[in-house]
């Protein structure tokens, strides 16, 4: 039973010593080395690498490219902010000496609301009171806007550069939506000072480690549901619309519902990474739900490869770790830097970094293997990739 | 005539772009267990007419009557559902896919999304794809991938990606163009073999692959139909030689 699911989800040897080693690498290797307050930067790092997987199912797979993955994104991170910003609203008014702030203020009812004289919670918020509607909502309403804007492009075979045109129209439309609707949404201050998750601190070292554990969890099942998916039919019929989207239809299939699927499928996954995102960070801003951050997911995607889910998770953590370490030396230079990353990428290798170890993979193991004794102490459990060698 | 006993049976078809006519007023009938050409100099309709039959091109004027169905309302998928399956004049095969998988992606089951999700391989889709590869020549390819196969290779995975679905209506534009003299001789016996349960309409320029197949040839010129028959027929007619296959 359980040896037949690995081999549907991993159909040979080097796709399951690339996901384990992505398992080791953020289960044991980040944790190891960095403090607390890099281990949450990097469970931000990770948060954004959920999308950058769902542009490898609608971009590497279906060629569908989307340049407004930061949309679902962003609505899954609201979601979850305004679930955490509501406890944090009934936390103060039962917080002691907090009767001036009651006197003033409209109890239990979120700050920014006060601000915008807004005295009544709004009906779209109510959802977000109970922690299993929130679950909910975070994942439906994401899949639902794409379910319907892509049955109203793929329906009317809109494709290409013009859905990716659409997809950055919608960035922008979201973005003066949570900007302009300031009693809703917080406007252009986004949902801040969110502080506690079911009554758990979650601005404490502990959660910070605690959530860095469940969004690479998170992270590595959405790899796995992704997997599935793209090993099944659905998955070669992607692909095959990929390339020869005629043949498809002419072969019998309504090709709009596989792109639909791989559309919304997508958002759902990047909804996921944005609630994370407001876990571990603490607020969420109508900047992230934009442009901004949708065309950093492809670079994420397209540097670690876009027909690569493992691939997307590094392509993420590279570019990451470049802005935040490059940015505070080389403030003007980052851009450029990016530029050409994405640039390199496309005209080198067009198939990223998990194009490469697959082109040069036995070559940079035997570099490995030559240079170092690491395959000595795991050659008990690779027998296949390091043949032991015969004492003389 | 009663339509019935046609598998396929057009009539006073006409499609016209910004007033030309590409296709003007065609009538044509196919029978079971026939395969009937089409010929003709260039642009004289004839891809076009194949993109009217499956839903490619809507017509402006006509009916295209298959079977019970009436195809000129229909979607594409729908048609193909319907019987008609439809070979391209590249070869249009899923190059990043192996020859075996490009024939499951063809197998008639697990079209919709969910379908496509729950799709489970099994003895049946096995034993078809295999007969069906044997069929085309390529049950040792079956692992080679789409587009490491040679040209004419293609075509013949095209056709029998077709076959998956045991269409009973097969359509093939220009399915020799490219190959080689042997490989000609082994398409023409393909053709041969795959037409007895269905009915097979080619569109082609090679007049001897042509006269190995045809048991009925339409000649269209200008959209319209100039003459149609048996082979003989065709090649003793007078308008025929004027235009198309010269004294």
């Amino acid at each position: 039973m359980f040896k037949s699911i690995i081999n549907k989800l991993f159909p040979d040897r080097a796709s399951l010593m690339a996901f384990l080693t992505l398992a080791a690498v953020l289960l044991v290797v980040i944790p190891l080395f960095c403090d607390s307050f890099r281990l949450n930067m990097a469970a931000k790092y990770l948060s954004l690498a959920f999308g950058a997987i769902g542009l490898v199912i609608c971009w590497g797979y279906g060629g569908i490219l989307s340049l407004g993955q930061a949309a679902f994104w962003g609505v899954g991170g609201y979601c979850m902010a305004a679930f955490l910003k509501l406890e944090a609203a009934r936390n103060i008014a039962q917080e002691q000496g907090s009767d001036q702030i009651k006197a003033l203020t409209t109890v239990g009812l979120p700050d920014f609301m006060d601000w915008n004289q807004v005295t009544e919670l709004p009906h779209i918020w109510y959802p977000f009171k109970s922690f299993p509607l929130t679950m909910i909502c975070l994942l439906v309403v994401p899949g639902l806007i794409a379910y319907l804007l892509g049955t109203a492009i793929f329906k009317r075979r809109v494709n290409g550069v013009y859905f990716a045109i659409i997809t950055q129209a919608l960035c922008w439309l979201m973005e003066i939506l949570f900007v302009t609707s300031q009693g809703l949404t917080g406007g252009i201050n986004g949902i801040t000072d969110l502080r506690t998750c079911l009554g758990w601190d979650i601005r404490t070292d502990s959660a910070y480690g605690a959530l860095y554990f469940l969004t690479a969890i998170l992270l590595l099942g959405c790899i796995l549901l992704s997997k599935r998916v793209l090993h099944s039919k659905m998955g070669k019929i992607l692909v095959a619309i990929r390339d020869m989207e005629d043949r498809v239809r002419f072969s019998g299939y309504d090709v709009s519902n596989f792109k639909i699927f791989a559309f919304a499928f997508a958002a759902v996954i990047s909804a996921i990474g944005g609630a994370m995102f407001s876990l571990n960070v603490g607020f969420m801003s109508p900047k992230l739900v934009t442009i901004e951050p949708s065309i950093y997911m492809v670079i994420f995607c397209a540097l670690g490869g876009r027909r690569s889910l493992i691939g997307a998770v590094y392509g993420t953590l590279i570019v990451c770790l470049g802005r935040t370490f490059l940015s505070e030396e080389f403030p003007e230079l980052w851009m450029f830097i990016m530029g050409g990353i994405f640039i390199l990428t496309t005209v080198v290798c067009s198939d990223g970094l998990a194009g490469l170890v697959e082109q040069h993979g036995d070559r940079i193991l035997k570099f490995i293997k030559k240079h170092t004794r690491f395959h000595t102490w795991f050659a008990p459990l690779l027998p296949r990739l390091t043949p032991k060698k015969e004492q003389p | 005539m009663s339509l019935k006993e046609y598998v396929l049976a057009i009539e006073n078809l006409t499609v016209s772009f910004d007033g030309f006519k590409a296709v003007d007023d065609v009538s044509l009938y196919l029978e079971l267990g026939k395969v009937h050409v089409i010929i003709g100099p260039n642009g004289a309709g004839k891809t076009t007419l194949l993109d009217l039959v499956c839903g490619k091109t809507k017509p402006t004027a006509g009916s295209i009557q298959f079977g019970k169905y009436e195809l000129t309302t229909m979607a594409e998928q729908q048609i193909v559902q319907k019987g008609v399956g439809r070979k391209f004049q590249t070869p249009s095969i899923y190059p990043a896919l192996s020859v075996y998988e490009n024939l499951e992606v063809s197998y008639p089951r697990g079209r919709g999304v969910w379908g496509a999700l729950a799709f489970k391989s099994d003895k049946q889709l096995v034993e078809r794809i295999e007969e069906v590869a044997r069929m085309i020549y390529l049950d040792d390819r079956l692992d080679v991938q789409g587009d490491l196969l040679s040209h004419g290779q293609k075509q013949w995975l095209e056709i029998g990606m077709l076959l998956m679905s045991d269409p009973r209506l097969l359509m093939l534009d220009e399915p020799v163009a490219g190959m080689s003299v042997s490989e000609r001789d082994k398409t023409a016996d393909l053709l041969r073999k795959i037409c007895k349960d269905r009915s097979v309409l080619v569109i082609e320029h090679d007049m001897k692959f042509t006269r190995d197949i045809a048991h009925h040839v339409t000649v269209l010129h200008q959209g319209k139909l100039l003459a149609e028959g048996s082979m003989d027929d065709i090649e003793s007619n007078e308008k025929v030689i004027e235009v198309y296959l010269g004294h």
